[in-house]
């Protein structure tokens, strides 16, 4: 090791601390691939009908984020880039 | 009133026989009548750690299949007379008892008991449900170690379904040395990442293996990990008891190599 990477090693519990976090969202969802495919799925043919959405770039999966009571949470989060909105309803 | 309590943590060798035994000692020093049930049927171990080893002739499944009267399984401490082991089976595989049964074998204890300690074996199958089917109240050992903590996760899970509401943390074996480094996760690092009430610390100390090689629990006396255990107890029956400081060592060359490594 020579001393620059003395000094630019990142510590190993923090290393663990962010493995676990990613680690334990999708143990707590135990949501499989298959599942977040139809959920994907399913997603799409629903805003199709309002929106012209770009199917490739749209991206969903489960994360974390803080309750008001300070606790995280697993929320699904959905990112749907939007071609244009269908104004005929 | 009695209160049941699992000491569960998924993984193995994280150090729910020792909590087990230190925890039923400590409050037995403290007045309490307590019986530590081994559940870990197989694989027999609460007997040596606590040196009672010597003393047994039933054992849990003897009791369920009604071999012999409780009293006649139950063993008394070497020096508390309110603290009774119930050992498990050495020789017998852990389908030979259902929840059910433990259920009701932990029921005819309650009236006898101020608490009951149910020592769970590692892993989540029949040995796990079996441990918690009567309990009220659990405790789940950890150590700042990523397999451990990711299994305490599953632990926590698997007590939600089971409504066990209960539930309390144990961050076992923390270096303080290495958390100082960040070479070890802090206690707020494991508690932000399991999101479970802290009931106490136990520093990583060889007095345990010491005290576990002559068979007697080290809880109540001088060593950090005997007061950190004390401690623990104390919190069990309502007291307020801060965490104790594990030789937080800040001394210059200390802050100095902390520095370097952030």
């Amino acid at each position: 090791m020579n001393i620059l990477e003395f000094f630019k090693r990142k510590n190993s519990g923090s290393v663990a601390k962010d493995r676990l976090k990613l680690l334990l969202v999708s143990d707590r969802a135990n949501c499989s691939p298959e599942i977040m495919d139809m959920i994907k799925n399913d997603m799409i043919h629903v805003i199709s009908k309002y929106m012209d959405i770009d199917r490739d770039g749209l991206d969903i999966q489960i994360s974390q984020t803080k309750a008001e009571d300070g606790h995280l949470v697993p929320v699904l989060f959905a990112n749907i880039p939007i071609r244009e909105i269908k104004n005929k309803i | 009133m009695s209160e049941v309590i699992v000491i569960t943590s998924g993984k193995g060798g994280v150090g729910k026989t020792t909590t087990s035994a230190n925890l039923g000692t400590g409050l037995a020093m403290l007045g309490k009548k307590v019986v530590i049930i081994d559940t870990d049927i197989g694989l027999r171990n609460l007997d040596v750690v606590m040196g009672l080893e010597n003393r047994i002739v039933y054992n849990l499944v003897d009791i369920i299949e009604g071999k012999c009267r409780m009293k006649q399984a139950l063993i008394r401490d070497k020096k508390y007379s309110g603290l009774f082991l119930l050992p498990s089976a050495q020789t017998r595989d852990k389908n030979s008892v259902t929840p059910e049964q433990m259920k009701k074998l932990v029921e005819t204890l309650k009236d006898e008991f101020d608490y009951i300690l149910l020592d769970c074996p590692a892993g989540i199958e029949q040995g796990f449900q079996n441990a918690i089917a009567g309990a009220d109240r659990a405790f789940i050992v950890t150590t700042p170690e990523v397999s451990a903590i990711r299994d305490a996760d599953r632990i926590v899970g698997l007590l939600d379904a089971n409504e066990i509401n209960k539930k309390q943390l144990i961050v076992n074996k923390v270096r303080m040395d290495m958390v100082h480094k960040g070479d070890m996760m802090s206690v707020e690092d494991v508690m932000e990442i399991l999101a479970v009430d802290l009931l106490g610390v136990v520093p990583d100390d060889e007095n345990i293996v010491i005290s576990t090689n002559q068979g007697e629990p080290l809880v109540g006396n001088k060593t950090l990990a005997g007061t950190a255990y004390m401690n623990i107890c104390r919190r069990i029956c309502g007291e307020e008891v801060p965490l104790m400081d594990l030789a937080a060592k800040n001394n210059i060359w200390n802050k100095v190599s902390r520095m370097f490594h952030r």
